[in-house]
């Protein structure tokens, strides 16, 4: 399935049908995660009204989590086996998945306010998710910083290996160490501990932020592709390559107008 | 208090709620937007370099 769909121009083919349908569906899907969490589902007891930040903070989590497995997955396939596909997924799903843990950061330290206290404490579940964030910003700058992109996708996708490490350290941080977080409630051994009128709406955002995920992911790999072959036609044609799209060609003070 | 304005004080905490959302609204849909322009400009980029190739031969 991965191998087959590993070229890059099948890949085109069937992104071009995917990504409409998935946009619409991840648009009706949020609006309905919106107005549950928002309208329809009821305040907590102790919590009030704040447990709406829940029904974007957790799924915001879980991305974070997951996105990062999948720029780490697609590092390793493209280190090893030098798949065509799998770098470009990787640097397209990296701002994305820093795009969800800042959410994910934010609307944290707004419910810790009210609910805590504080807007931040230096405890593992916390540190650890900002060390993530850390981890996106480092493999986006790596993946960036050399003029020939194989190189800064390599040392990026090593870098996003070694972070996995801090993966685990997320997820168990609230059972190894104390810590203001609460503990997993959602996906722990026997089963959730969340009512079902809380758990529907939270299922249904993280459905949406899946499809988001899915389109954006799509977009921008088609993006890439799309400036790779215009790079590709500019070299062939031995024409001087042009400005990478979407910025502006620099001119500074230092440049001789002939 | 009206229902309307019930649900705009979210019991209180309006202030953190809806900042909550504004923000993820303001990040993950900056994101597609931004991603969004650039697919367009990506494309129109291509069809200009194919045009300006295939006048050239």
């Amino acid at each position: 399935m991965i191998n087959w769909l590993a070229n890059p121009a099948r890949f085109m083919r069937l992104s071009a049908k995917a990504v409409p349908w998935c946009s619409w569906t991840a648009v009706l899907v949020l609006a309905v995660g919106l107005f549950w969490s928002l309208m329809v589902a009821p305040p907590d007891y102790q919590q009030g009204d704040t447990v709406r930040i829940m029904y974007v903070h957790v799924p915001a989590a879980w991305m974070a989590l997951s996105v990062y497995l999948f720029v780490a997955v697609a590092s390793a396939v493209a280190l090893v086996w030098r798949h065509p596909l799998a770098e470009v997924a990787a640097r397209a799903a990296a701002p994305i998945g820093a795009a969800f843990t800042f959410v994910c950061l934010a609307t944290g330290s707004l419910w810790g306010r009210p609910m805590w206290g504080t807007w931040w404490v230096w405890d593992a579940r916390l540190t650890s998710v900002l060390i993530l964030f850390f981890l996106y910003l480092g493999y986006i700058a790596l993946a960036n910083a050399f003029d020939d992109p194989s190189r800064g996708g390599r040392a990026a996708a090593v870098l996003a290996l070694v972070g996995v490490v801090n993966l685990p350290i997320i997820k168990f941080s609230v059972d190894w160490w104390n810590t203001l977080h609460q503990p997993a409630s959602v996906m722990r051994i026997g089963g959730p501990r969340i009512d079902i009128s809380m758990l529907a709406p939270l299922l249904i955002m993280a459905l949406g932020f899946t499809l988001l995920f899915a389109v954006l992911l799509m977009v921008r790999m088609r993006t890439a592709l799309n400036e790779r072959r215009a790079m590709a036609l500019r070299l062939n044609a031995g024409a001087i390559p042009a400005p990478r799209p979407g910025r502006e060609p620099v001119v500074s003070a230092n440049t001789v107008v002939p | 208090m009206t229902e309307i304005g019930a649900f705009f004080a979210m019991g209180g905490y309006a202030g953190f709620v809806w900042s909550a959302y504004a923000i993820a609204l303001a990040i993950l849909g900056g994101l597609s937007v931004y991603s969004w322009r650039r697919y367009r400009d990506s494309i129109a980029a291509l069809e200009r370099l194919q045009q300006d190739l295939g006048r050239r031969r």
